[in-house]
């Protein structure tokens, strides 16, 4: 086996890194795939929050990188999701505690063991950053259909190419349809029209994706919610399979304009 | 010619110049230096002049790396070779010290050298966050997004849309143009003159801005006309 390293970044804070790394590994273990996440985020570690494995934290990665316990010892097993591991960052210390070449050998001795190597990055443009991107395949940048949004993953996109990890994947997140129809939203085209990369998921807006992040089940694992649906497409995007894109329009053909008359925007 | 490391002390830190044919040779030579010093130097920070080298962004982006595996940040990278200024730029490091405010208040007529005759191509789209500076003239085969910065001598072309913020003619030439296929900017400044886009009607069009009258002016490309 060798396995692919995915690192889900964003530039700005808040648009659903996190939570699309914890919902796109816990699609690949479903199905079969040996993942492991690794959260890059130190100092500001909720990978493991959103995974719901917070409580099984023993050793940190950089206890990992400072040899203070082997790699195995400080992988977290899911029990829901056999293949399934965490690496968790470490919560007392900062990004400097590792360096890119540090990544770079822990991703390679993963790399034969498992499938899928999915890397939660920090948020901005600094050596967090730079550490999340060093041991990439693939780059999977998430943004929201809103102007700063854009911007910072247009921002990050540029850095992307420039350390030669492109071309970077997009992940539109919380897309709603109905804001988009009225025009009070940015539309998929004009993203991307600026950002001019692959579009490789979109994620409607879903409050199941709150109640599961709190409860600390990945929404993809959950059968019903349209969100999860998006991520396993995405998971499936991802091992190279064509899956088309979800239609987002729950109101199709004369019925569905005519309930829109009746209850504008609803969706 | 052996490799050559120089270290010398500036405001903003340390600058070593990197003299050699080799880039490889260079490259080693300084990360030997770095590592004998490594007490000395951790925690600061470093500028380095690769003189004439042309290097790429991966090239410089691995220095980069292994230079922080030491505990010291690489912010800037200066060269006479607009690939190295490029692909520095491109990583978001500086490519300029700080000028002396002495120097501000003269400026060097040598720094003038290339308006007017020297050009670079970029033929890639430029990100927000990116600020490309450059003494001649600019051309981009690509767009300008928003949040991204051009700073030229010169003239600038632009083959694709311009959202972002472009000033030509930055040393003070009136007669400098900015033409864009797509001339959408959220500021153009030509020497002195700064102008902000009027909202976009209809179809967008080539246009051309240049000062007439003391202000910018853009006018759509008309082939009629001469």
């Amino acid at each position: 086996m060798t396995a692919k390293v995915v690192t889900v970044t964003s530039g700005k804070g808040g648009v659903g890194k996190t939570t699309a790394t914890a919902n796109l590994a816990a699609a690949l273990a479903a199905e079969g795939s040996k993942v492991v996440c690794i959260d890059a985020d130190i100092g500001l570690r909720n990978l493991d929050v959103v995974l719901g494995l917070e409580n099984r934290i023993v050793y940190d990665i950089v206890d990992i990188v400072e040899g203070r316990c082997r790699l195995r010892q400080a992988m977290i097993r899911d029990k829901r999701l056999p293949e399934l591991y965490l690496i968790p960052a470490a919560q007392t210390r900062d990004k400097s505690a590792i360096s890119p070449s540090d990544m770079i050998r822990l991703c390679d001795d993963l790399r034969t063991d498992y499938d899928w190597i999915m890397i939660d990055s920090p948020a901005g443009i600094e050596r967090g950053f730079r550490n999340a991107i060093a041991p990439a395949d693939t780059v999977i940048v998430v943004t929201n259909p809103e102007v700063s949004a854009v911007r910072d993953a247009d921002r990050i996109i540029g850095l992307i190419e420039a350390e030669e990890k492109g071309p970077a994947k997009l992940i539109v997140n919380r897309l709603r349809v109905d804001m988009v129809r009225r025009g009070d939203m940015l539309a998929i085209e004009d993203i991307l029209e600026l950002l001019a990369v692959d579009l490789i998921g979109i994620i409607p807006e879903d409050e199941l994706v709150v109640m599961s992040t709190n409860r600390g089940v990945p929404v993809s694992i959950d059968g019903k919610s349209r969100a999860g649906q998006a991520f396993r497409n995405i998971s499936r995007r991802l091992k190279g399979e064509e899956v088309p894109f979800m239609n987002l329009e729950e109101h199709g053909g004369i019925f569905g304009r005519l309930s829109r008359l009746i209850r504008p925007g609803g969706n | 010619m052996a490799s050559n490391v120089q270290i010398k002390g500036i405001r903003e830190g340390l600058l070593v110049t990197l003299r050699g044919d080799e880039w490889s040779e260079m490259r080693h030579s300084l990360l030997e230096q770095i590592s004998q010093q490594a007490d000395f130097l951790r925690g600061g920070k470093l500028a380095i002049d690769v003189e004439n080298q042309a290097l790429s962004a991966a090239e410089l982006s691995s220095l980069r790396n292994e230079i922080s595996d030491n505990g010291i940040s690489l912010w800037a990278v200066l060269g006479n070779s607009p690939k190295t200024i490029l692909a520095a730029q491109s990583l978001g490091l500086a490519t300029k010290l700080a000028k002396p405010m002495t120097e501000r208040v003269q400026p060097q007529p040598e720094t003038h050298t290339f308006e007017g005759d020297g050009a670079i191509l970029v033929k890639r789209t430029l990100r927000s966050g990116y600020k490309l500076q450059y003494n001649g003239h600019v051309v981009v085969i690509g767009d300008v997004n928003p949040g991204a910065e051009i700073i030229a001598g010169g003239d600038v072309v632009v083959w694709g849309r311009l959202r972002g913020v472009v000033h030509a003619g930055a040393e003070g030439n009136e007669g400098a143009v900015i033409c864009a296929l797509d001339l959408s900017p959220t500021q153009l400044r030509i020497a002195g003159k700064i102008a902000l886009a009027p909202q976009r009607r209809g179809k967008p069009q080539p246009e051309i801005a240049r000062i007439k009258n003391d202000q910018v002016v853009a006018e759509t490309w008309n082939p009629k006309e001469k």
